[in-house]
């Protein structure tokens, strides 16, 4: 198992969403980046995530890793917020069946798994549809 | 730079190997490529493994298996691409042996992944992906495939039986190889009703968890005339990258780094995607081998799924695909898939194939991919 810093230095992005972006290109990204892939530009600006997005694929989890075996069946998708960036986690609160691609979602703090029976709680962002 | 050819191949029978230890399965394939070669002496080894930290507990393995194969103390290098590293060693050897560093190279490759519950090679298998960002959400590898089959269907109207056919394929090639794991046949229904895994894929939509190992040595071209063996040249070589988080591409169905390594290949090669006559690709998902048939330029893009469905890609069709059996058929013991690709691509091109050889099959093509598509490794070899 590893050590709390571990999940501690992921917080600013799993609980606060974030980013950062390049004022040259126009472009965010997540989780920051220490310069943007197209232009090499090193002085990249913070940025927030959008909290709304639609989705662009999905599946349903039935064989899941051993963190989640009690969650599945389980969503997960990847979204496009509306600012652009895509990202993958949990669909939650939906029905399978009336999941669909394009249907539109929000961000919401969840909690995520945890680290067995006396581990780290692990929280972060799940998808709700709206 | 030399021109290099592939001049011995081994590869033993592929399974749950359950007597068999990591080395000891290296090591038996490792000799069969030496004396198909008749060399007792090589130069220098790369050896592909994805994770035999996580499946074995054991790294430091280069040192391990050259010791084993009783050829201390040449340098020997463990190369690690997730599902690429075999094709990477191909390439790395390749590369030392034009150079002129080298004479003689073993490319060999290994996964021993039943050591391990399937929840523990579910995981090794998940390191591949974004651990903090696509793992931590409880994404799987099967899922992430399952996310591209999706879009792929959404975009493009491929269908469930169209997936399904690539399976069927792959496992009637595989019926004729008497080294792959499952060489039996399966039907659309039985991929149709078998488990669900992660929608829309299926259980017989996924390639096994396998132990096994495959090994090529190669050398200067000259050299292998002198020998007396079979020519079969690398002509064309290329390896390129890609985002591993799925989420970062710009087209979730496209596999950039696949058609960026095929690019150089061809360049290289002085060959167009009609040149080739037979290719070995990673079907490690069935809409992976639909995937890279459009980013090989086999087929049009959004057409993958028509050419399973069509036989383009069957035995008889036009451009023969996995006549091994593919990863779906033959096992996916990730660090050696790659280099299998290469002992089928060898064995075609020497007409050794038993059952299932193609005719005058004189280029052959090898696309072996990491993880989502994060790395390609792509080969085409031609015989003299």
């Amino acid at each position: 198992m590893s050590t709390p810093s571990r999940y501690w230095r992921e917080i600013p992005q799993r609980y606060r969403l974030e980013a950062n972006k390049c004022e040259t290109c126009d472009a965010k990204f997540f989780p920051p980046r220490l310069l943007c892939p197209q232009c090499k530009r090193r002085d990249l600006v913070p940025a927030k995530l959008a909290e709304r997005g639609k989705v662009l694929t999905y599946t349903i989890i039935r064989v899941p890793p051993h963190q989640f075996a009690d969650q599945a069946p389980y969503a997960v998708g990847i979204v496009e917020l509306d600012d652009g960036v895509k990202l993958t986690a949990q669909i939650v609160d939906c029905d399978f069946e009336e999941l669909k691609v394009g249907q539109r979602v929000r961000i919401e703090f969840r909690k995520i798994f945890q680290q067995g029976e006396s581990g780290i709680l692990c929280y972060g962002y799940k998808f709700v549809p709206e | 730079m030399r021109d290099v050819a592939v001049i011995g191949m081994g590869m033993t029978k592929w399974g749950e190997l359950w007597e068999k230890s990591l080395r000891t399965i290296f090591v038996e394939t490792a000799l069969l490529a030496l004396d198909d070669a008749g060399v007792n002496r090589i130069d220098s080894m790369y050896v592909g493994s994805m994770s035999s930290g996580v499946f074995v507990g054991q790294e430091h393995i280069a040192s391990m298996l050259a010791d084993y194969l009783g050829q201390n103390p040449i340098p020997s290098t463990r190369v690690e691409t997730a599902c690429a590293s075999g094709g990477l060693a191909l390439r790395l050897g390749w590369m030392e042996v034009a150079s002129g560093i080298s004479d003689v190279v073993l490319v060999g490759g290994v996964e021993k992944m039943t050591d391990v519950s399937g929840y523990e090679a579910t995981y090794a298998l998940s390191t591949a992906a974004d651990q903090e960002y696509e793992g931590y959400h409880g994404i799987t590898f099967p899922g992430l495939y399952a996310l591209i089959a999706r879009a792929h269907m959404e975009k493009y109207g491929t269908t469930r039986e169209q997936l399904a056919m690539v399976a069927v394929k792959n496992h009637h090639n595989g019926s004729m190889n008497p080294l792959a794991q499952f060489p039996f046949k399966i039907t659309v229904e039985a991929v149709l009703n078998s488990v669900m895994v992660a929608d829309p894929l299926r259980i017989l939509d996924c390639s096994p968890i396998t132990d096994g190992a495959a090994a090529a040595i190669i050398c200067p071209v000259e050299m292998a005339k002198e020998m007396g063996k079979p020519v079969i040249k690398i002509i064309g070589t290329g390896h390129a990258t890609d985002s591993i988080a799925l989420s970062s591409r710009k087209d979730i169905t496209w596999l950039e780094a696949t058609y960026q390594a095929a690019k150089q290949a061809y360049a290289m090669a002085d060959k167009k995607p009609h040149d080739i006559d037979i290719i070995e690709v990673h079907d490690c998902f069935t809409i992976a081998e639909i995937c890279v048939l459009e980013a090989l330029g086999i087929v049009e893009k959004g057409k993958g799924g028509v050419a399973a469905e069509e036989g383009i890609t069957s035995l008889e069709g036009k451009i023969p695909v996995n006549t091994s059996g593919g990863l779906k058929a033959k096992g996916h013991p990730v660090g050696a898939t790659g280099v299998a690709q290469v002992v089928e691509i060898v064995k075609q091109l020497r007409g050794e194939a038993g059952d299932r050889q193609i005719k005058e099959a004189r280029t052959g093509m090898t696309q072996n991919m990491g993880g989502s598509g994060g790395s390609t490794v792509v080969h085409i070899f031609e015989r003299e």
